[in-house]
């Protein structure tokens, strides 16, 4: 210890306690610690002691119990007698249904959107400007109104469904369409697409590795693609029966019977979500691509670059860094805002887990269980965005 | 010098302490007639005090606190001068008269189905009249009930051009439901009891439901008889719509009143009794001076005229079924006044609220 330290805690000890900095942050810390403590200990009581007073009950055995009540719409098969619990987890999948789909269409949109408005072509920029401005300034339970409401339930009844080429049938009941079924041929049709796909990935590297080092064109995207369609093509003839047909939706008395079919309520959530959401993402596209420094374009095109390949191998790969945080956002609001779908009828999580409330009387418990796969679906999300942000990340000296 | 830190802490430990007191006895509250210490505590119920009868609260009060609603077509809504009118409501009207001889002695409070329950339990109504089906786990939990007022039962309502007369005729079909309610899991229960198939689209919102069958998105709906009846006649083209001939469950619905009160509880179903028997006895709001002198002497007791069926015990003066009559009318005139051949709302035959002795469920002790 010299000579000047020894006089700095002399001074500091000079200096009265509650003007010393340190007493007064670890004072704070104290009290901030306190009234949080506090509110916890508060509201969860509270919670606690309301729900005995009115004789709700806490206990999660309802989940085994008998559900009772039609679910519109399922993933895997449904029927009333199976238990609340299983009800819950159509729900929760009906949830992930709405939004992964939702953030691939949303994030397809928003780029296109934020190329678009950054066009020199007026029109096509004016356009996006129109999408991205009203959209962002009308709130999503209006649009999901709009689309179900007003644009869906007034498609044609059932019995009047538009036919589109194919049987294709779209209806107030939504489009059904045909299904493949796989027939006994299908696993050895399998074993050729599995085989067509392994050979292009192998054509591919050894096609591009003989071109970096020779310097003649191989052409190993063209090359496996082919690869890729005639393998398989070449498979349906050789396994002898289709190993697919096609079953095809057919109007019995009330609905089509057969075939595959996206509702409307889906539909309408779906276009709501997307689009809502799209015109976010725009932005932040739109803002990842700004950020690219103008110098980047022109070197980029001075090498010869044309113009999507400026986009693809220099402006997107550091448009990234500045789009993805805030794109993880995005992703979390359509998620949580996917439980807006009680007010169109489609059955996702917060619509079964009212329904639960309802029918089993048990609030508590059911709310507990909702905001936990909320928080774990949002987590995940947020976690496998900040895995990738990392990898795309400059890596700095 | 040391002043201000001191006074830091002090304020600190005081916190400190409530937040760590209020915490541990949160559970453990003191019984309500004393003070809770700490503002966690709820307040003390304002309940009636011990010997206190729900009569003289009302007495007092001058009116009859009703729990009803203002949004169903025959039961309880609003006429074009904003008044509360509806079978529901002339019940209410039938107690405030009883006790005060004027129909509008009431305080008519609207509730969602979600609210009714609690309402009743915590008894911030005198009466909950607003068609509510009476079931054994409603009877157990939420307060008392009355008299039976309306048998009804779960219904479909399709198009026309469907032709369907029977449930079988919808296997397949799509329909529309309210979702948390009881109609949601007699639709499935009666589904599955006969091996049929359907496609459910459920709302939380009432009108969503409705509006999404007449957009045709919906092949049925399905609800309480009366409720597609009422509903019915809110369509752009009410005669395309027909309710089937079907009932899929029973929903007895039933004035209640809170528990813990016998006289209270015995006072307004023996209003109900007064209603039906005078349907039953022929007296009517027209005929009820006239029948003052009648020969029956089921009539003259009724009316107060002459013995007594127990209007002292209830409070009541001797003759409160004479002004009950009088202002309001017999069962019969209140069902006809609403849903009647020329009804006020809509016309639904009287079916099963017929009275017994016409081959209804309608049915009175008798007034002796």
């Amino acid at each position: 210890m010299n000579k000047d330290s020894r006089i700095q805690v002399i001074t500091r000890s000079s200096i009265p306690l509650w003007r010393d900095e340190r007493v007064i942050q670890g004072i704070a810390q104290v009290i901030s610690a306190a009234l949080v403590i506090g509110f916890l200990i508060f509201f969860v009581s509270n919670v606690l002691r309301a729900a005995h007073d009115r004789g709700l009950s806490l206990s999660y055995d309802f989940v085994k119990e008998s559900a009772g009540f039609p679910l519109a719409e399922s993933v895997i098969p449904y029927d009333e007698s199976r238990s609340f619990g299983y009800a819950f987890l159509i729900g929760i999948l009906n949830t992930i249904k709405a939004a992964v789909v939702g953030i691939v269409l949303a994030t397809a949109l928003g780029t296109t959107a934020a190329l678009a408005r950054l066009s020199s072509n007026w029109l096509i920029s004016k356009i996006a400007s129109v999408y991205i401005e009203i959209v962002r300034n009308i709130p999503l339970l209006v649009q999901l109104f709009i689309w179900y409401f007003a644009v869906f339930q007034n498609l044609p009844i059932v019995k009047e469904s538009i036919q589109w080429p194919g049987p294709i049938y779209l209806s107030q009941r939504g489009v059904y369409m045909p299904s493949p079924v796989p027939t006994s041929t299908f696993g050895n049709w399998i074993a050729f697409v599995v085989g067509g796909i392994i050979l292009s990935i192998l054509l591919h590297i050894l096609l591009g590795r003989y071109r970096l080092k020779t310097g003649h064109e191989t052409y190993p995207v063209a090359t496996a693609l082919a690869v890729l369609l005639i393998v398989p093509a070449l498979g349906w003839f050789l396994v002898g029966a289709s190993p697919l047909v096609a079953d095809i939706p057919v109007m019995s008395k009330f609905n089509f019977d057969g075939g595959t079919r996206l509702t409307i309520e889906y539909a309408a959530l779906l276009a709501g979500l997307v689009i809502y959401t799209g015109a976010f993402i725009a932005e932040v596209v739109r803002a990842g691509i700004m950020a690219v420094d103008r110098g980047q374009f022109e070197a980029a095109r001075a090498v010869g670059l044309n113009g999507m390949q400026v986009l693809r191998l220099i402006v997107f790969p550091q448009a990234m860094r500045v789009i993805i945080p805030p794109l993880i956002s995005q992703y979390l609001n359509l998620t949580k805002n996917s439980s807006l779908a009680i007010a169109v009828g489609y059955p996702d999580m917060f619509f079964v887990g009212r329904t639960i409330i309802n029918q089993a009387g048990s609030a508590v418990p059911v709310f507990s269980m909702v905001m936990a796969v909320y928080l774990s679906i949002s987590l995940t999300t947020s976690i496998l965005m900040n895995i990738y942000n990392r990898r795309i990340q400059l890596v700095e000296r | 010098m040391y002043r201000k830190l001191f006074k830091l802490l002090a304020v600190l430990s005081v916190l400190s302490f409530v937040l760590t007191a209020c915490g541990q006895v949160a559970t453990e509250c003191p019984p309500c007639p004393e003070a809770a210490e700490c503002p966690e505590c709820p307040p003390c119920p304002e309940a009636p005090a011990a010997g206190e009868a729900r009569l003289e609260i009302v007495k007092a009060r001058g009116k009859v606190v009703c729990g009803s609603r203002t949004d169903l077509l025959g039961f309880g809504y609003l006429d074009a001068d904003g008044n509360n009118v509806g079978f529901d409501i002339d019940f209410c009207r039938a107690v405030a008269v009883a006790i005060f001889n004027d129909p509008n002695a009431v305080e008519f409070v609207p509730l969602t189905a979600a609210e009714r329950g609690p309402v009743l339990q915590t008894a911030e109504v005198d009466l909950l009249s607003r068609n509510c089906t009476w079931t054994s786990s409603r009877d157990a939990a939420w307060g008392n009930f009355t008299v039976v007022t309306f048998y009804d039962g779960q219904g479909m309502m399709v198009r026309k051009d469907l032709g369907a007369t029977t449930l079988e005729d919808l296997d397949g079909a799509t329909v529309c439901v309210t979702t948390g309610t009881t109609t949601e899991l007699n639709l499935a229960d009666n589904f599955r009891e006969r091996g049929l198939s359907f496609e459910a689209v459920t709302f939380e919102d009432t009108a969503s439901v409705y509006n999404a069958y007449e957009e045709g998105r919906c092949d049925a709906c399905t609800s309480d008889k009366s409720q597609l009846a009422a509903v019915r006649m809110g369509f752009t083209n009410p005669d395309d719509h027909m309710v089937m001939d079907l009932t899929m469950s029973k929903e007895p619905l039933t004035p209640a009143v809170p528990q813990g009160d016998d006289q209270w509880f015995d006072l307004v179903k023996t209003v109900a009794y007064v209603l039906i028997n005078a349907e039953e006895l022929g007296v009517t709001s027209a005929n009820v001076d006239e029948m003052m002198s009648s020969d029956n002497p089921s009539v003259t007791r009724l009316l107060g005229v002459e013995g007594e069926f127990g209007q002292a015990d209830l409070g009541l003066e001797v003759d409160f079924a004479a002004n009950i009559i009088r202002e309001v009318g017999n069962y019969g005139e209140i069902y006809d006044r609403y849903m009647g051949p020329n009804g006020d709302a809509f016309t639904l035959p009287r079916g099963p609220n017929k009275l017994w002795s016409d081959g209804g469920l309608i049915y009175a002790p008798p007034i002796r």
